[in-house]
């Protein structure tokens, strides 16, 4: 049980190239904490500090009170599940679980019953005496966390470990995953760079983009309250809609897109929006927010017709999308609404929920 | 439509063939087991002519008499046997072969693992250096060795004699010729067992390192639970290979000893030369040469088997 503190943690490679950028992030017990980025991002390399496998230019690492920047891998009590399992082929289930056991010289009883413990957690007793080539992938997967669970470590290490399997068997283990922290609730820092994952995971989402923190919070504050473009583009899928549009005052505040239709802001974001009267700006709109239109309308929801370009029939919801000026749009509609390529379809846009980007800063005002 | 033509020309030939069922010869000239055999056939015959026909002349020649013209069954085996000589042959042989590949082995896998430590274009450098013993024909740097191991004029000596120490009868006294022997011959094959170690370490995947350092281990318990699991087959196959080489070695005693002095660096190969050739009885030289066959063959077999358990097993 214990905390993990990220105090200024820098990771730069030869020729000065900064791969972490000083970030700071605080762990709390037994929370569970996703980093998500795009590839590059930096996100493997935090985790891989933390674990001990790389140097740290310069910052601090703390876990459970102690500074462990130059605490060998072994002596930090963590344990880590790697992408592709990492497991030793030569040993069998049971001998690839007991191993860390075994060279902290645990008694052979107890090494047997942690074993037999995990494997009936993960639900792996039958395949105890076998070795990694005769399991499945979910299987091996399984037997990964196990050899984490056995060494009751202070910290979870999980470096995408579910990227190697199939769609469906993804899903199946994320949710095993998030059972596992339930049963035995243990510090958990999650690398991955699928959002889903992140969303349906973490109890904080730690978003990184070019080796600096973009945002840190629960998955829904982050989905409702994106705090840079990079965030609200990043989190949703499909993304969210980011259009061009000036701000002007034209009988209130509006917003005009490149096309040249205004849309009036919410009277309840007056205030926030009116020191950009005058300025380019990025209008963010999620597909959700953009619908068909209904019998009973919200205020601050308007007409927005288009070209249908494409349409893509989801089964529970249908995908439409199109352009405005250029700009490729997507909206989700009801199954039932007709829609076909190249016919007028009257969309609602529920500018309740717009976002605002700042263009120079890249920052939702 | 010249799609669907030449779909209908591809469906004419299977349905001719099957109206008019084939006769036996033609059958059997179509079986794709029977293309196979012919095609490897020209492999088949390279071999046949050029090792088993010698191995099968050997073993007959090994059942004559002296001169060639009486066959003797086992005779030239049990009269090698009761020789004091061959008697010493064959601790010779076995000393020098199993003294030398140990210590390859064992070079060869430190020397590979300072190399693997060794970063990027260094290595190569470094590796290309090191395999030159294994690249000059053994005759040549085998002669440099003997010119070493000279008494009066040698390198070596000189560096006794100017540390204030005797002279060395390096190639004249029983076991310093020995012990020359089974130098020049580690020299010679450490490189091999470097850069067979080298490519194993290699393929270790650098993970598995990172989840026994995470598991607790530190260096020795890498190398003991990790790399050389990982490396078991190498090992296997190479030492066995080089079991067989070493064994069958002949440049090194005949150039640096010629087996001397008094027969106490013989080998198999070159007392079989010493016999065969150049005291004319080919048929004991032949029997001298085929004496390590059976237990090497058993070996092999018992080796061989180990690595493909061991493939099998871990090849994921």
């Amino acid at each position: 049980m214990a905390q993990v503190s990220i105090r200024k943690v820098v990771k730069a490679y030869e020729g000065n190239v900064q791969a972490v950028k000083g970030i700071d992030l605080e762990i709390a017990d037994e929370e569970f904490v996703v980093l998500v980025g795009p590839s590059g991002c930096g996100k493997s390399t935090t985790l891989r500090m933390v674990a001990g496998l790389e140097e740290i230019t310069s910052g601090e690492i703390w876990i459970g009170g102690d500074v462990v920047n130059d605490v060998p891998p072994r002596d930090r009590d963590i344990a880590m599940v790697f992408q592709n399992y990492a497991l030793y082929p030569h040993m069998s289930v049971f001998d690839n679980m007991a191993f860390g056991l075994k060279l902290r010289k645990f008694p052979k009883d107890e090494i047997k019953r942690r074993v037999d413990e995990a494997a009936r957690i993960l639900d792996i007793q039958a395949l105890l005496e076998r070795k990694p080539k005769a399991l499945s992938g979910g299987q091996r997967q399984r037997v990964a966390m196990g050899r984490a669970i056995v060494r009751n470590p202070k910290v979870f290490l999980f470096d995408e470990p579910l990227s190697n399997l199939d769609a469906k068997l993804r899903v199946q283990m994320r949710t095993e995953i998030k059972k596992v922290h339930q049963t035995i609730p243990t510090t958990t820092v999650y690398v991955t760079h699928d959002q889903v994952e992140a969303m349906t995971l973490a109890d904080r989402v730690v978003v990184m983009n070019h080796g600096v923190i973009e945002q840190v919070g629960p998955p829904q504050e982050l989905y409702h309250n994106p705090a840079t473009r990079f965030v609200a583009g990043f989190i949703g899928s499909p993304a969210m809609n980011f259009l061009p549009v000036r701000v002007l005052d034209d009988g209130g505040l509006k917003v005009e897109l490149a096309n040249g239709v205004k849309l009036a802001v919410p009277p309840q974001r007056v205030d926030r929006y009116g020191p950009y009267k005058g300025r380019q700006m990025t209008l963010g709109l999620r597909p959700e927010h953009l619908t068909e239109i209904r019998d009973t309308e919200k205020p601050n929801v308007v007409r927005i017709d288009c070209m249908v370009d494409v349409v893509e029939p989801m089964g529970m919801e249908t995908l439409v999308h199109f352009f405005i000026d250029g700009e490729p749009v997507c909206a989700r509609i009801d199954p039932v609404t007709h829609s076909a390529p190249n016919e007028v379809l009257p969309l609602a846009a529920d500018l309740n929920n717009m976002h605002l980007i700042d263009n120079e800063s890249g920052k939702v005002v | 439509m010249a799609d669907g033509t030449s779909i209908s020309a591809n469906l004419a030939a299977p349905a001719r063939a099957a109206m008019a069922p084939p006769s036996g010869m033609r059958k059997f000239m179509r079986r794709r087991s029977t293309i196979a055999v012919l095609m490897a056939m020209p492999l088949i015959l390279l071999i046949a002519g050029l090792v088993i026909w010698p191995a099968i002349y050997a073993i007959w020649l090994s059942m004559l008499n002296k001169r060639m013209t009486q066959f003797v069954g086992l005779g030239n085996y049990a009269f090698l046997l009761k020789r004091n000589t061959f008697q010493l042959v064959i601790f010779q042989s076995c000393l020098f072969a199993v003294t030398a590949v140990i210590l390859k082995a064992l070079l060869g896998f430190i020397v590979a693992h300072l190399m693997h430590n060794i970063p990027g274009k260094n290595q190569r450098i470094w590796r290309g250096l090191l395999l030159v013993p294994w690249v000059i024909p053994l005759a040549l740097s085998t002669l440099s060795w003997w010119w070493l191991f000279d008494p009066s004029y040698s390198a070596f000596n000189w560096i006794l004699n100017s540390l204030g120490f005797q002279s060395v009868p390096w190639l004249g006294v029983g076991w310093n010729a020995r012990f020359a022997v089974i130098a020049v011959n580690v020299w010679f094959g450490t490189p091999f067992f470097m850069i067979m170690y080298l490519a194993a370490l290699k393929s270790v995947p650098e993970q598995l390192y990172e989840a026994a350092a995470i598991d607790g281990a530190g260096p020795v318990q890498k190398l003991l639970h990790v790399t050389l699991p990982m490396m078991r087959n190498i090992i296997a196959i190479t030492v066995l290979f080089s079991l067989i080489v070493t064994f069958a070695d002949f440049d090194i005693v005949r150039i640096l000893t010629a087996g001397g002095p008094q027969d106490m660096t013989h080998l198999f190969a070159t007392y079989a030369f010493s016999v065969g050739i150049q005291s004319g009885d080919i048929p004991l030289g032949a029997s001298v040469s085929l004496f390590m066959l059976p237990i090497l063959a058993v070996a092999a077999f018992f080796v061989l088997r180990g690595v493909t358990r061991r493939t099998q097993e871990i090849a994921a």
